[in-house]
């Protein structure tokens, strides 16, 4: 059962010549195999590296086999954005991503599934069929990140490739029980990312365990000269900051008095109490009402999206635009309604003021706290079929993601209790200001490893 | 809370400025979305924000330009750029007719 390892214990193992790479790739294939087909996890698969395991000894990530979401460009391979306007496109170019992957000695084992064009929460929205959540099949992934945060939770892979516009890593994380970094916007490149909204899309890896990511993150972040979004900021070993004591560390608490999270309140709060017994000083936090970051992101996402979705026209790739699915439909017509002459003041220019009013809100709670937690989710997973006609369905959903992802700044999603009943978790997300993702490392390593929720450290790990 | 209707008309202009085609059932069903979609839209308007400037880019980065020079890394050969075209014709995308002919 190779495929259970954690990235960290695949690279220790692989070094050490404790395992094979040829080993390592039966089992990933036989798990692939065994819950591909009922799962519906990858829209792709790149058979020859399964056949082939490509030996890269020298290379950080030693030939590791990981996912990638199916917006990423990837050359020579199907990148179709879940979307059956892209279903024959095959790139001529390589993501910065994927190109940083590889280069790095990660092999791209296939594309995973996602909600169309990345637009939902769910990844019941792909226009090639739901994926179904490994914990519990009656229950979604979440998304639109669904299939790569699906592909970890299965064990379909050592690690995996995600991007966020608000919520889309860290939310289908949370529900499938895993850990998804949303980076800080700019910190990791766009390029050859099917873009969405670009003044917040961010790529991030979703993997078993805080180390992983951290990894992940060392490969994937940094300038790149083909996107002009991305900081000169200098890219720290992010590993230096696991095993880091807490002691001092302010933490907020944010949105637990809303509406609507009633039900997992206790269960939230209560695994606070370990950041205390480290040392950290935590107390409740009081931030701008999230459900204002709602009807900010529908403004700037919608029309975001109407200018990026304008140049599938059907000539140079892809299908002509009667091919959108029902929700990229509704999400370019809104966008293009609310950027025309006569509404654009009062939607997208109020937008973005408030957006301001969220930055110096949080400007504000990081003069007195260096982390600011809250829940993931509003709650568990939900089940199969709940998106069907609910037009605001996702934004609900990631409210309380929106404000952060509004704002630019990191944040991680980790799991922080699994109801034994259903197995399905929740998650905690922690937020940093900007470029401090090794604050987030720190806390979320320290959580993880002082708690039981971590599945592959409970399970897996001899 | 001002409530924004939004008409069938309404839809049916801005499907033709996004360049979607649209049926008639499809016209009803996005005015119903547009409606509730715009309802949490205009929560935004009960906060004040008569002072504040907007925020179109996060991370304060300015005039960030490249190097006048090509980049032959980043080009496509002729082969590249035609390969996802659903019709060429000796080297060239061949695209939709948007001038009507003339009539005599």
């Amino acid at each position: 059962m190779l495929n259970q390892l954690t990235l960290k214990q695949t690279l220790d193992q692989l070094d050490q010549k404790t395992v094979s790479l040829t080993d390592l790739y039966v089992d990933i294939k036989q798990a692939i195999l065994n819950q591909d087909k009922k799962l519906n996890l990858y829209l792709s698969l790149n058979e020859t590296v399964l056949k082939n395991p490509q030996k890269k000894k020298q290379k950080p990530l030693a030939g590791a086999p990981i996912a990638v979401k199916d917006n990423f460009c990837t050359q020579d391979m199907r990148t179709s954005a879940a979307s059956k306007v892209l279903n024959n496109f095959v790139p001529s170019y390589e993501s910065t991503v994927t190109k940083k992957l590889q280069q790095a000695g990660g092999v791209i084992i296939g594309k995973t599934n996602m909600d169309a064009w990345a637009h939902g929460s769910s990844t019941e929205t792909s226009d090639f069929g739901r994926t179904l959540n490994p914990r519990n099949s009656d229950y979604l992934p979440g998304g639109s990140s669904g299939g790569s945060a699906a592909v970890v939770a299965a064990d379909a892979c050592i690690a995996a490739i995600g991007s966020e516009t608000a919520g889309s890593i860290r939310q289908p994380a949370s529900w499938c029980g895993c850990v998804g970094l949303k980076p800080t916007y700019g910190r990791v490149s766009r390029f050859g990312v099917i873009a969405m909204a670009s003044s917040t899309d961010s790529p991030g890896p979703i993997t078993k365990t805080v180390e992983d990511a951290a990894i992940l993150l060392n490969h994937l972040a940094g300038k790149d000269p083909y996107d002009a979004t991305t900081s000169a900021q200098p890219v720290p070993d992010y590993t230096q900051a696991l095993n880091q004591p807490l002691k001092d560390l302010k933490i907020g608490v944010l949105y637990l008095d809303i509406e609507g999270l009633e039900k997992i309140k206790t269960q939230f709060k209560d695994q606070l109490q370990v950041f205390s017994d480290l040392g950290a000083k935590v107390e409740p936090a009081q931030a701008l009402d999230p459900h204002y970051a709602i009807g900010v992101y529908t403004v700037i996402q919608r029309g975001e999206v109407s200018s990026n979705l304008a140049r599938f026209d059907g000539i140079r790739y892809g299908h002509d635009r009667s091919h959108f699915g029902d929700e990229a439909k509704r999400r370019i017509m809104l966008g293009t309604f609310t950027l025309s002459k006569g509404y654009a003041d009062q939607y997208y220019n109020l937008a973005q003021k408030v957006r301001t009013l969220f930055l110096q809100n949080f400007a504000k709670l990081f003069t007195k706290y260096d982390v600011l937690v809250s829940p993931t989710s509003p709650g568990f997973a939900k089940k199969v079929g709940v998106t069907q006609g609910a037009v605001m369905f996702g934004e609900l959903e990631d409210m309380l993601l929106e404000p952060s992802s509004i704002a630019g700044l990191p944040g991680l999603s980790l799991p922080c209790y699994r109801n034994p009943k259903t197995n399905l978790y929740l998650g905690m997300n922690i937020v940093a200001p900007m470029w401090q993702e090794e604050l987030i490392i720190k806390v979320a390593d320290a959580f993880e490893k002082n708690t039981p929720w971590n599945s592959w450290r409970n399970h897996h790990e001899k | 809370m001002a409530k924004t209707t939004i008409s069938p008309h309404q839809v049916k202009h801005v499907a033709q400025l996004a360049n979607i085609p649209i049926s008639k059932k499809e016209e009803q069903e996005l005015t119903q979305a547009f409606t509730e979609t715009l309802a949490v839209v205009n929560q935004l308007k009960s906060l004040k924000t008569k002072n504040v400037q907007p925020t179109h880019q996060v991370t304060g980065l300015e005039n960030i330009l490249r190097a006048d020079k090509v980049d032959q890394e980043k080009m496509f050969t002729q082969e590249q750029a035609l390969a996802n075209a659903s019709q060429t014709h000796q080297g060239y995308f061949v695209v939709p007719r948007i001038i009507e002919k003339q009539h005599a």
